[in-house]
């Protein structure tokens, strides 16, 4: 990045401030000697992609968690936090993503839940006047019409997100911290909400307002702080910095020295996309997208998350249905097939979240083999499994791909992100698949699994088998793909060959009408 | 994971087979959960003035005798079938509190079928056996559809259908329907198998005859244990409960698992009532109590979802009930044995999961000091 845009924030107080904070957890840099200052009274957006370090550094600063080393100051004095409540007490409240309400109790008994305002008698009981003549002030004052004896069950998602505003600040903060506060709201809400946001901050409260929607954040905030792979990229003035620019601070840019195979003319298509739309309830879309995937070819799928990536690998595999289209492999169509079958016919998967769906957490290392493989002859004769083949197949990816474990008896979660990472790409790997669908293969490992995982990638493509890669991670596309796709708004807007493709022009593609 | 997972986490573990904790760790958890138990009921009979060594004497007379064993091998029977079935569901974390409504209903097709009849032995029994399970199956998969394709709490729908069961069986068991009424008697029952609708007991010499069932039930407990451990629909099981994701996208329709689970621990559930019928009672009539559901899921939780953990479970319960007769006649209310029972599970849950803990510590740090000497941590580039 030029340094020109990187502009210190100058006010007259701070606060908050940030100083040298570093987390790490086993085999992951969540926060690397992050730096932050706050200036009071203003709203400073933190933005990153998923696995930036955003939520790690809120959660430190929000006392559910302690960073390994660094300082925080809060109004000038150094504080340390062991738990929300200390953060509670120094003035600083958390309106997480997802609301914290109980549906069947009204606004005023969710506000007062936990700080109750208690009459002053020998017994003691809530003060439910004074607690609602607090609400309806804090209401009035900082312009978030609630009604103080409304049930939540009746209140839409705006109004609910209102009452979490109103409860941290029933609570005294000073220092709001909202975690992606209009994910779930409607673009209008939305807008509401960013006003209500600046109107919180002439009233002399600080926001620290967590996002990856460049265009809100560019709207709304004083300052602008760009995470990347636990560390600070910037922290600029939203005046100075074009949305653009922004995107590509956020994804990273500088491709990585990788062995480079000749990229040959034309590669006979293994896999077709052709036409396909799907939508997810309550969720994202593909929108009649075409993409063809050759024999050893690497195509990387680049946007702004959301942008209907998840609902592209999942309609591959079979888990979302089609609307419309066709999936071909190999001149088969597998459209109508279940997802069984299509990966006995050779599409392999590293899912995006290794946790939930590429291992069996709970279970010795060896069973997570099977994950996706079921239909290896080699893993069970008829209806029964055969046990010992299937060790060998684990013990065979563990010392293949470099999985450090005693044992592949030990549970799955007693591995280090790094590791499940390497042991699901080794699987995956080892069943040679025609197609592989790798989302985000590198997301929160740490530097050296990184680097082995983009080499078993290449290695694999040269063996002829084709890759999808989806990724949040420029650099990890720009690294390793022969074309690079960018979605946005469900559809292909644009492909660009690895050798003419620049950062600034994807950047454009991802932002020009991404969602 | 987010901050709710806890609670779920540890909910998942006490269902669950365990995966972590050696044979000698879980021995030790028993042992002080019985331990627990045990002084439980000492206050107890302490309250009520008995001495301990009066308890000692009439329970070794009573239960620890040739008879006693004999009575206490043929009610674990019905229990461990009981268990097994309450085990089924628990794969999946689903509580089938169905099992009393499906074993019933399973019981009386049978007993109906069977009291119809007149084939070979070798026809009868096998067709008596199906019916139970096809009947009860086919009721647990009225609560298996709710669940999988309208999102209904299998707790709730199975309450009900308990309820439901009991009507449909007194509306059939009417003297114009399917019912008998013997001459002197004013209890309606369903009609007297023949001969060849009766398993043949193990006798015991001097101590009486250990119900036929006995063996099938030992048959069926190994049959558990390899569908769930060593079979592909076993691993899709343990995957689906494990990361449902992670089985979605490797095939498993989770849906499916639901419904097979659940109908699979219905089929089961039929033949809790087996034992006897085929043993002993010989036609449906008012002997088969309501409330096994929570002996099997006691039991199941007990002995960990393994079969040979059931087994003792089941086993333990028997023993302790046929335990309260001669307590009773101490003076010592029978209930006793219920609130020994619940100290068990109380006990066995909080124990199970400090094994829990002692094993995953444990594993991290092996983990841990295998991993750090070859990835030193490095920074970011």
């Amino acid at each position: 990045m030029s340094d020109a845009l990187t502009v210190p924030v100058s006010s007259t107080a701070t606060a908050v401030e940030l100083t040298g904070i570093t987390k790490t957890y086993p085999g992951v840099i969540a926060n690397a000697d992050v730096t932050v200052r706050v200036a009071a009274g203003t709203v400073h957006a933190i933005v990153g992609e998923n696995g930036a370090g955003k939520s790690t550094l809120m959660k430190i600063l929000y006392g559910a968690t302690r960073p390994d080393h660094g300082t925080m100051q809060v109004d000038g004095r150094p504080v340390t936090f062991s738990s929300p409540s200390d953060a509670i007490d120094v003035g600083i409240g958390m309106v997480f993503q997802h609301f914290k309400l109980a549906e069947n109790l009204s606004v005023l008994d969710n506000v007062i839940l936990g700080a109750e305002p208690m009459r002053r008698s020998r017994f003691g009981s809530i003060d439910r006047d004074l607690a609602a003549e607090r609400i309806t002030r804090i209401s009035v004052q900082y312009r978030l019409a609630v009604d103080p004896h409304a049930m939540i069950r009746d209140l839409g998602v705006g109004a609910r997100q209102r009452v979490e505003l109103i409860k941290v600040l029933f609570r005294g903060a000073k220092v709001l911290i909202l975690d992606e506060p209009t994910a779930l709201l409607t673009v209008h809400e939305a807008s509401d909400l960013l006003s209500q946001i600046r109107g919180l901050c002439q009233d002399g409260l600080t926001v620290l307002f967590i996002s990856h929607h460049l265009d809100e954040v560019l709207g709304v905030s004083d300052a602008i702080t760009v995470m990347r792979r636990g560390e600070v990229v910037a922290t600029v003035v939203p005046a100075e910095i074009e949305q653009q620019e922004l995107a590509v601070m956020m994804v990273g840019a500088e491709p990585a020295e990788l062995p480079r195979r000749a990229l040959g003319g034309t590669r006979p298509p293994l896999l077709e996309l052709r036409g396909l739309s799907a939508t997810r309830d309550g969720g994202g879309r593909i929108d009649g997208l075409d993409l063809t995937v050759g024999a050893g070819e690497i195509v990387g799928i680049a946007g702004v998350e959301g942008n209907g990536q998840d609902e592209l690998v999942e309609a591959i595999l079979g888990v979302l249905d089609l609307d419309q289209g066709q999936i071909v492999l190999e001149g088969e169509d597998l459209t109508n097939t279940a997802t069984a079958e299509r990966l006995r016919m050779g599409i392999g998967c590293i899912p995006q979240d290794r946790q939930r769906e590429g291992v069996l957490l709970d279970q010795p290392l060896w069973m997570s083999q099977m994950l996706g493989h079921l239909h290896d002859p080699n893993f069970r004769r008829g209806p029964w499994l055969r046990m010992a083949s299937v060790r060998r197949a684990a013990a065979a990816v563990v010392a293949d791909a470099d999985v450090r474990v005693p044992s592949i008896d030990i549970s799955a979660a007693a591995l280090s992100g790094g590791n499940q990472q390497k042991f699901i790409v080794g699987r995956e790997l080892a069943a040679d698949p025609k197609v592989l669908i790798a989302a985000q293969p590198t997301r929160g490992v740490d530097v050296g699994a990184q680097r082995q995982i983009w080499t078993r990638l290449v290695e694999a493509a040269e063996r002829g088998t084709g890759i999808m890669i989806v990724s949040a991670d420029l650099e990890e596309l720009m690294s390793l793909s022969d074309r690079i796709a960018v979605m946005a708004r469900g559809q292909i807007v644009a492909i660009y060959d690895a050798t003419d493709a620049t950062v600034a022009a994807i950047g454009s593609s991802m932002t020009v009408g991404a969602t | 994971m987010s901050e709710g997972s806890p609670v779920e986490g540890f909910i998942k573990r006490v269902l669950s087979p365990a995966r972590l904790g050696s044979m000698s760790l879980h021995a030790a958890a028993v042992a002080l959960s019985l331990l627990f138990a045990v002084t439980v009921l000492g206050l107890i009979l302490a309250a009520y003035g008995t001495r301990p060594s009066a308890v000692i004497d009439v329970v070794g007379e009573y239960a620890l005798t040739g008879p006693g064993w004999v009575a206490i091998v043929n009610k674990s029977t019905t229990y461990f079938l009981a268990g097994l079935a309450a085990a089924v569901g628990f794969r999946m974390y689903l509580f089938n509190i169905g099992i009393d409504g499906q074993y019933r209903l399973g019981v009386f097709a049978a007993a109906v079928v069977g009291g119809a009849l007149g084939l070979p032995m070798l026809l009868q029994i096998p067709l008596m056996i199906l019916v139970a399970c096809l009947v009860a199956g086919a009721y647990a998969a009225i609560a298996a559809y709710l669940r999988a394709e309208r999102g209904v709490s299998e707790v709730i729908s199975t309450i009900m259908l308990n309820a439901i069961a009991t009507g449909v069986i007194s509306y059939l068991l009417s003297p114009k329907r399917f019912g008998v009424l013997e001459d002197g008697s004013s209890n309606v029952q369903t009609a007297l198998i023949p001969e060849s609708g009766r398993l043949p007991a193990i006798s015991i010499p001097g101590a009486g005859e250990v119900y036929g069932f006995t063996v099938i039930a030992v048959i069926i407990g190994i049959l558990y244990w390899l569908v769930t451990e060593r079979s592909r629909f076993g691993f899709e099981l343990t995957a689906t409960g494990s990361a449902p994701r992670a089985a979605l996208l490797s095939g498993t329709n989770p849906r499916r698992m639901v419904m097979i689970t659940l109908i699979a621990s219905g089929a089961l559930a039929g033949t809790v009532g087996l034992p006897e019928l085929l043993g002993s009672t010989h036609r449906y009539g008012i002997s088969f109590p309501s409330g096994l559901a929570w002996v099997g899921l006691s039991i199941a939780i007990v002995g960990r979802n393994h079969p040979v953990g059931v087994a003792l479970g089941a086993l333990l319960w028997a023993f302790l009930e046929r335990c309260a007769l001669p307590l009773d006649l101490l003076g010592v209310p029978k209930e006793v044995i219920s609130v020994v029972q619940a100290s068990v599970v109380l006990a066995v849950v909080a124990m199970y999961e400090l094994v829990h803990q002692i094993s995953e510590r444990r594993e991290r740090r092996r983990a841990a000091a295998f991993a750090r000497p070859a990835a030193p941590q490095g920074s970011p580039a």
